[in-house]
This record gives structure tokens, C-alpha cells and sequence, in this order.
């Protein structure tokens, strides 16, 4: 068990470096830096100077070993906008987005595994078809366009709840729903069919020949092996949702992580851009990790496996 | 019938209702078993063994299949007119099944131990103890070394042949009246079946249980079997006792089954083999469903499903010929 922790730690920071010199040598593909920092009207001996003292000047590979040496230290840039390090950025702005995942992952399961179940238990049925239909048309929605038709019906037509930006429990209700429309119909398809799988295996007929209840058979037998494969996906959407909801927050105006990626490209900020993405490799790579020895726990194959 | 019959299935049909029509897996399938005995069941894959133990279970594939007629009488009650519930209670305390594959028939994210504990527990409700100790006995009447060990393992960290004891297990652990046992042996390793088919033969010895023995290996059922019933595309086409029936086979289908297993001591040659293919479900023979395979079949044969004939004691076989030769 904790081999195959260590190993999926090492794996994660292989990754990490890998997305960090894709990331450095992308953005010097784009031209140099100091030509975005300093205004158009620069004089000449001002942009020898800035290329110098932020050490543009060295040969690439020098100028990646320094990267590398900085973003080891914490150190990813300072922000052109904000004119503060980068990194300090990104974690004034992750507190916002992480207080609406808890509420979109507990509305998605909370509705997501009961339907699931429901769908797969009575296929073919009125409610496997109505929440069939709701599955594709949650995953077909667009968030973007979701987001503008709740505003428009919520807040400016009935006026119940406030359109944007951050504030008391009815400013969480519209984005929470908006970012979990896409999760509810990904978990619930992905548990009936897998529920469907588990439902059919020789061990949930021996469960039953064993005299067991349906609802043991259901909620212990089959369940617990119907989640292995939602637990892979909850890692890649919960990565998804913390990094990627730059949609939804640029939309509800909200100060989070999204809206900062939105605003780093809009005003041009490299190095911030540079530390979001970085950031979010992060972010992924210790969501994933979570997974990983939550995978574990589900299922003794894994931690056994040794 | 004696008053020693535990199981006694009469008439059962059991029909598949899909898509592209009906079918008719079990149809109009009799047998009895009596107390301590075992009887096999005997024919090709897809002959509707497996369906016929599962309607006995009524665990058919839902919402698919479904028993349309017919009696499974457990100590003279009718298990086909039972709720739910009462279900329930029978499975595993009454009739118990071994199915065929031990890699998947235990579940892969439970100990061994609670797998066992879980059937045991509806005997005992509330004592942890005497379950516990249940469980160990279990474990070793099927001769499972190091039970204690045992129980804290999970089915990936088993061979084959250990898995299908705790199959095992937990079928006799609440010693039932009948024991259905699928195609027990033929996922293990040879050198494995026949420890295991001992092990049942001494299980079965040692209590009063009966059982169901399905197989499409008359090998197996030469060794195991007090008697035994063919099965050919839904119905039973001969059954007897095992020595008459592997001594003087009256019906073409199964002279022709018992031909087709190696022997020993005969000169080696090709095997005899049956022509043709069973027929598809959806689309029987209006007669007697061998007929297009059957060296012997006229025009009778053909048309009209043959009756069964007695052809010794407690012997019977579906065959025109067989009846014109008896007559």
C-alpha cells in the first residue's frame, strides 16, 4: 500500500515537470517577455536593461534552469497586472472556487448515485427513460448557455436570485446548479451502466441464492463495486470542476480560479496564465492522487496488490 | 413417488419473452429427487440446464424470463406460488447452488469471512459468536487448511480450487435440504475436480442433503450420480438409474452421448460424434426435437413429440422407436 502510493506520488511529480516545461517553452514561442511588460513606447536601452535583470538574455536551456530552480521554490513570476507574485494571486482567488465544489459534488451524488441506481434497477422503465432523457440533455447543455438562461429566468425575469458575483447562500445557488447540471447526467449514466455490469455478475446471483435482501444486494454487493469506475471519472470531473470552471465563474462574475485563467488571458498577463496553469496541474495531480488511494480503499485488488 | 422425495419438479416450463418472440428454454421439465441422493442432469450447453435450476431458485434473468407453468415442490409446498419474501427465507436455508465459476461468483471487495458471515448471520441473528464460530466450522468441512487465516482474505488472494470451497461453504452452511450444484468442477484444474467432487460426495455422505448435479460430462455423472435425466433443447428425453442408463441407453441421443466419451481401455480412434447442431429455441422441431440429428427418425417422429415409455424400473425414455420396440 504505501509502495503503491509512493509510486503514484512519483508519477504525479514526473507530471508536474512535464507540464512545467511544456508551459515555459510554449510561452517562448510567443516572443519575449519584456516586450509584453513594458508599454509600446519603450525606449531600447529600457528593454536591454528589463531583458538583463529578469535574465533573458542567458541561452534557453540556462533560462529554463532558472524557471525550474524558481518554480521549485515557490516562486512562479510576479503577475504584470496585479503586480504581486503570481502564486500569491492564485491562492487570494482558490478559496472562492473551492467553496462552490462542495456544493456541486454533494448535489451531483446526491442526486446522481439514487437515479443511477433507479435507472439501472428498473431499465426499460418510465424513470430510466426520464432520467435517460435528463442524462443527455445535462450533458448536451452547453454551461455557458445554461448559465445566461438561469440568469434569465431567475434573476431577471421571476427576480428570486442575484445574477452575479459572490455574496450570502442564494449567490451559490445558480452557479452550483449550473456547474453540476453536466456532473449529475456524467455520474448518473456512468452508475447505471455500471450498476447494469455488477447487476449481472455471478456474485450478485450468488448473493441472492444466499437468501440476502434486495436492498443488501443492492446497497452492499453491487454498489460497492459499481463505484470504482465513478471513482476514476469524480477524479477527472472534480479536477474538471476546480480548474475548468472558467465558463461558470466568467459568467456569474465569480472571483475564483476560472475567472482569474479568463482574466489572465484577456489582459495578457503572462506569468500569471504561466502560474495558473501550473497551479492546476497541481490541483489535479493531488486530486488524482486522492483517488488513487481512495481506489485503493474501494477495492482490495488494488490494495493487496503486492 | 415415495414419501422420501424432497424435490419434486413436474411440468416446468420456463419461457424467455424477447424481443424477437418467445422461448421456450425449459419445456415441460419433470424430475424428483429424494432425500440423500443425487441425481444428474445431464446435456449439451444451451440446453436449458442452468435456466431449469434458476426457475427451481426463481432467480431467472429479469425481466426476460419467466416460469409460465408447472410445480417446484420443496417437502410438498410449491415454491412457484411463495411471495417474495418467503423466497428469500428458502433460498440458501432450504435450497442452496453452487454455480459453475469460482473466479466471479464470490464478490471481489469482500473478505471471504463475510461472505460467509452474512448467510450464516440469518441463523443466528445477533450472536457474533456462534456465527463466527459457524463460519470456521464451515470452512472446514469444505478442508479449507488455516480457516482462521482464511476468513480475513479477499477472493483475489485464493486459487480456483480454494474459492470453489468457500463456494461450498456457503452453500451447506446452513445445511440445506437440496443442493444444486452447476457445472461445479468444470473451471477447475483436472487434478482439482476430482478433489472436489470427493469433497461433495463426503459432504453429501455426512448429512441428508440431496442434490441436483448438472453437467454435461457423463463421466461425472458415472462417479457422482444415484440417477440421472438427459436434457436435449428443453425437455428430458430419457432418465433412469444411472447403471441402466449407461448399460442399456434407450434413447438415440444419449446412445449417442455415451459413445462419445472416451473409454480407456478401447482402441484409440476417432470418437464418435453427433451430427449436426442442437436446434435454436426460436425455431424447434415440431416433433421430437432430435429428429433431424437422429439416425432412426421417420415421418412420425417429425410431426409429433414422442410420449414417454418405460423402458425398466424407474426408467423412461421419450422415443417412438424405443416405444415400438417396448410394445
Amino acid at each position: 500500500m504505501r509502495r503503491y502510493i509512493l509510486r503514484r506520488f512519483l508519477q504525479g511529480l514526473v507530471l508536474l515537470v512535464l507540464v512545467a516545461t511544456i508551459v515555459f517553452f510554449l510561452g517562448r514561442l510567443t516572443g519575449n517577455p519584456a516586450d509584453l511588460m513594458l508599454p509600446e513606447d519603450a525606449l531600447e536601452e529600457d528593454r536591454v536593461a528589463l531583458i538583463e535583470t529578469l535574465g533573458l538574455d542567458g541561452p534557453l536551456h540556462k533560462q529554463f534552469g532558472i524557471f525550474l530552480a524558481n518554480a521549485l521554490r515557490g516562486d512562479l513570476g510576479d503577475s504584470i497586472r496585479h503586480r504581486e507574485p503570481a502564486v500569491d494571486v492564485f491562492f487570494s482567488r482558490l478559496p472562492n472556487t473551492l467553496k462552490i465544489v462542495p456544493g456541486t459534488m454533494a448535489l451531483a451524488l446526491i442526486l446522481a448515485i439514487p437515479l443511477g441506481i433507479l435507472s439501472a434497477l428498473y431499465r426499460g422503465r418510465m424513470i430510466d427513460r426520464v432520467s435517460g432523457a435528463i442524462g443527455v440533455l445535462g450533458i448536451a447543455t452547453p454551461n455557458f448557455w445554461l448559465g445566461i438562461l438561469l440568469i434569465y429566468v431567475f434573476s431577471v425575469q421571476l427576480g428570486w436570485l442575484p445574477s452575479a458575483r459572490m455574496g450570502g447562500p442564494q449567490h451559490y445557488i445558480l452557479p452550483t446548479i449550473t456547474l453540476g447540471t453536466f456532473l449529475v447526467a456524467g455520474f448518473m449514466r456512468l452508475i447505471r451502466s455500471s450498476m447494469l455490469e455488477v447487476l449481472d455478475s455471478e456474485f450478485v446471483k450468488l448473493a441472492r441464492i444466499k437468501g440476502l435482501s434486495e436492498t443488501i444486494v443492492v446497497w452492499k454487493h453491487c454498489l460497492r463495486n459499481a463505484l470504482i469506475p465513478v471513482l476514476s471519472l469524480w477524479g477527472v470531473l472534480m479536477g474538471g470542476l476546480v480548474t475548468g470552471a472558467i465558463v461558470t465563474e466568467t459568467v456569474f462574475a465569480w472571483p475564483g480560479i476560472g475567472r482569474l485563467t479568463y482574466e489572465a488571458v484577456i489582459f495578457r498577463d503572462y506569468p500569471l496564465l504561466q502560474a495558473v496553469i501550473i497551479m492546476d496541474a497541481v490541483l489535479i495531480v493531488i486530486i488524482n492522487l486522492v483517488v488513487d488511494i481512495l481506489y485503493a480503499y474501494v477495492d482490495p485488488r488494488i490494495r493487496l496488490a503486492e | 413417488m415415495t414419501g422420501d422425495t424432497v424435490l419434486d419438479v413436474r411440468d416446468l416450463h420456463t419461457h424467455f419473452f424477447l424481443r424477437r418472440g418467445v422461448v421456450k428454454v425449459v419445456d415441460g421439465v419433470s424430475f424428483s429427487l429424494r432425500r440423500g441422493e443425487v441425481l444428474g442432469l445431464v446435456g449439451e450447453s444451451g440446453c436449458g440446464k442452468s435456466v431449469t435450476a434458476l426457475s427451481l431458485l426463481r432467480l431467472l434473468p429479469q425481466p426476460a424470463a419467466r416460469t409460465v407453468q408447472g410445480k417446484v415442490l420443496l417437502d410438498g409446498e410449491d415454491l412457484l406460488t411463495k411471495s417474495d419474501r418467503e423466497m428469500r427465507q428458502i433460498r440458501g436455508s432450504k435450497i442452496a447452488m453452487i454455480l459453475q465459476d469460482p473466479q466471479t461468483s464470490l464478490n471481489p471487495v469482500f473478505t471471504i469471512g463475510d461472505q460467509l458471515r452474512e448467510s450464516i448471520a440469518k441463523l443466528h441473528p445477533g450472536q457474533d459468536d456462534t456465527v463466527m464460530r459457524r463460519v470456521i466450522e464451515a470452512l472446514r468441512k469444505v478442508k479449507l487448511a488455516a480457516p482462521e487465516q482464511r476468513i480475513d482474505q479477499y477472493p483475489h488472494q485464493m486459487s480456483g480450487g480454494m474459492k470453489q470451497r468457500v463456494v461450498g461453504a456457503i452453500a451447506i452452511s446452513r445445511e440445506p435440504r437440496v443442493l444444486i450444484a452447476d457445472e461445479p468442477t468444470t473451471a477447475l484444474d483436472v487434478t482439482i475436480q476430482l478433489q472436489y467432487l470427493k469433497l461433495l460426495q463426503e459432504l453429501q455422505q455426512n448429512s441428508d442433503m440431496a442434490i441436483l448435479f448438472i453437467t454435461h460430462d457423463f463421466g461425472i455423472v458415472a462417479k457422482m450420480c444415484d440417477r440421472v435425466s438427459v436434457m436435449y433443447a428443453g425437455r428430458i428425453v430419457e432418465s433412469g438409474p444411472v447403471r441402466q442408463v449407461f448399460d442399456n441407453p434407450r434413447h438415440p441421443y444419449t446412445q449417442a452421448l455415451i459413445a462419445s466419451v472416451p473409454k480407456m481401455r478401447r482402441q484409440a480412434g476417432r470418437l464418435p460424434t453427433i451430427e449436426g447442431q442442437p436446434p435454436a429455441f426460436s425455431d424447434l422441431p415440431r416433433g421430437c426435437r432430435f429428429a433431424p440429428r437422429c439416425p432412426l427418425a421417420d415421418d412420425r417422429c417429425r410431426t409429433t413429440y414422442p410420449r414417454s415409455y418405460a423402458v425398466g424400473s424407474e426408467h423412461t425414455a421419450d422415443c417412438w422407436k424405443v416405444g415400438a420396440a417396448v410394445l
